[in-house]
């Protein structure tokens, strides 16, 4: 089996681009199936069931999105390969821009759109930085021009990236992603003891054992304070 | 071992910027605070920095050096083809229809100053065979398709090459979404050209502009408050001069506030070729050729005939009176009292 690791801002069209490409995929005989990770709730788990393909869903609930997301892609791997996929697809989004689910040598994909702003790749970070494919949606609804002015900063953040455009609605693009999703020479049976391609941000204060209350008193292990800029400063 | 990467390995960060002074802006995409007088190569820099400081900025060592190669490598590529491939011809060879039979032409070939324009109903298959000519279909998508470039297969690399496509798009909606004056705007997309002589090009874009559009704009406009006609008459301009590629796809121009026909011009005089979908008399009249799309496939192909030419005529003296009347309605006038 395949495994791909897809992931990007919320809304930024990753279900529409896994559907699409997922149809020129099955039109050529591929099995695919599809493992979608969130926080609170989705929905994403019917639209891939109504399209005929296989799906689990992970929510992290209250935990970071992207640790749950690492603590449970064996399992997920385990249930592909019992499923006969040739491909599966992991879908999760990026909600800190800090975190990248990618796993080294498993094909990486980050899906972007170009209604984000011409400064969000650089914002992004490792889950744009790191990805082997970079998909760029939405460019229906903006110009020539500024699709090409996105393109070039994102070629600036991940030079070695291949980028490509996708349409979501229409599906155009998709096809020609499609064949760069599967790979023979990359089958895996497991990811056990593969490693993540980018460390996972250092954290651990007490806000995230679950305290509530603001002040200093309260702020222990893992905090970092602003650095205020003095607009007054007099001599 | 290659040039570049040989001068990565050796040279001082202050010696490569000098030699590739386009990095810059990959070290500040990287999140790299460097400073001029460097003098350790890019992978020891890199390494001196406090981890704590690489790991807030997300830079990992490897991959910001592999990614400075790379983006070297693309930089002269692109700036080594701002002279060279030359397109005189695009051919497309038939594939088949949704159910399979052969499509109804033999060849079409089309170079550039020629206008193709494209026919059919919705979900016909016209969105389809403009996708086939970007991605540059080798018998290898749904249509089974092949399009060749002066005559021979061209090189994959260009299916995927963002900076140097073959083929600019120039989509129905022209939305803006950035936060930027005319003037901003276009310089921006000037400079992600990599143009020199940005200031002129970037007056020449905005004054063709103006004569495309019905109202004229001022370079201090923010491109989000352009009326539909302007922002089309914009990107066309900006096509036309500013994107390199050699082939434009138009999805429909709307006849709303844009002289249609200075458009369709300008895009020739830079020797464009014109593949352009539409079911507007005027544009499909105004193309040397017409697709007729059928059922996911090339139904045929019709040459447009001296007859054609002269009912476009007519229907063009038409619209210049519609024209002609809306820009009356506009300046507040009486129709009844205006005689054209």
């Amino acid at each position: 089996m395949n495994l791909i690791t897809v992931s990007g801002p919320p809304s930024s069209g990753k279900t529409a681009v896994i559907l699409k490409t997922a149809e020129s995929l099955r039109q050529k005989g591929f099995k695919i199936g599809v493992a979608k990770f969130d926080c609170l709730s989705t929905e994403d788990d019917q639209l891939y069931a109504k399209a005929g393909i296989p799906v689990q869903k992970g929510l992290s609930g209250s935990l970071c999105p992207d640790h749950y997301f690492v603590s449970n892609i064996e399992e997920v791997t385990q249930w592909g390969i019992r499923e006969g996929l040739d491909i599966l697809i992991s879908e999760s989004a990026g909600l800190c821009n800090r975190c990248s689910p990618y796993i080294k040598e498993i094909r990486a994909i980050c899906v972007i759109d170009n209604l984000s702003g011409i400064n969000t790749p650089k914002k992004i970070g490792p889950m744009l930085k790191s990805a082997d494919i970079v998909v760029i949606t939405k460019g229906d609804i903006v110009s020539q021009a500024e699709r090409e002015v996105f393109a070039s900063r994102v070629g600036m953040v991940n030079p070695r990236a291949t980028i490509i455009h996708v349409n979501g609605l229409t599906g155009q693009g998709a096809f020609e992603l499609s064949t760069l999703m599967h790979d023979e020479e990359n089958e895996v049976d497991t990811v056990k003891g593969k490693e993540l391609r980018f460390p996972m941000p250092s954290a651990l204060c007490s806000y995230c054992l679950g305290e509530t209350r603001i002040g200093e008193q309260f702020q222990m292990g893992n905090v970092r304070k602003i650095k205020l800029e003095n607009q007054h400063e007099q001599n | 071992m290659s040039k570049i990467k040989r001068d990565i390995e050796t040279l001082p960060v202050a010696a490569l910027l000098e030699e590739y002074p386009f990095i810059d802006s990959y070290f500040s995409s990287a999140g790299l605070e460097y400073s001029p007088r460097e003098q350790l190569p890019l992978k020891e820099y890199l390494h001196s920095l406090e981890d704590e400081f690489r790991e807030d900025k997300a830079i990992d060592v490897d991959e910001t050096v592999s990614g400075a190669r790379a983006y070297i490598e693309q930089m002269l590529e692109f700036l080594g083809l701002n002279s060279g491939t030359r397109v005189r011809s695009v051919s497309i060879l038939p594939g088949t229809t949704k159910s399979g039979e052969a499509e109804g032409f033999e060849a079409l070939e089309i170079r550039p100053g020629e206008i193709v324009s494209i026919v059919g109903p919705t979900g016909s298959g016209k969105s389809r065979l403009l996708a086939d000519i970007e991605w540059m279909a080798q018998r290898d998508t749904p249509t089974g398709r092949q399009v060749l470039v002066n005559g021979t297969e061209p090189d994959k690399k260009w299916r995927f090459s963002t900076s140097d496509k073959l083929v600019a798009q120039l989509s129905q909606n022209m939305n803006f979404v950035m936060d930027l004056t005319v003037r901003e705007f276009v310089t921006l997309h000037a400079e992600s050209r990599l143009i020199e002589n940005t200031e002129e090009v970037t007056g020449k874009i905005i004054a063709k502009a103006n004569e495309l559009a019905g109202e004229q704009f001022s370079p201090e406009t923010p491109i989000t408050s352009l009326s539909g006609g302007q922002s089309r008459a914009l990107m066309i301009a900006d096509t036309a001069i500013l994107s390199k590629s050699p082939i434009v796809l138009i999805d429909e121009i709307e006849n709303a506030g844009i002289d249609r026909k200075k458009a369709l011009e300008l895009l020739l005089s830079e020797e464009k070729i014109v593949l352009m979908a539409t079911h507007d008399p005027i544009l499909a009249l105004m193309a040397d050729k017409r697709i007729i799309i059928k059922n996911g496939g090339i139904a045929s192909i019709i040459e447009t005939s001296e007859g054609e030419r002269g009912i476009l005529h007519e229907i063009e003296a038409l619209d210049r009176r519609i024209q002609t009347l809306r820009g009356e309605l506009r300046a507040g006038k009486r129709l009844d009292q205006i005689t054209i």
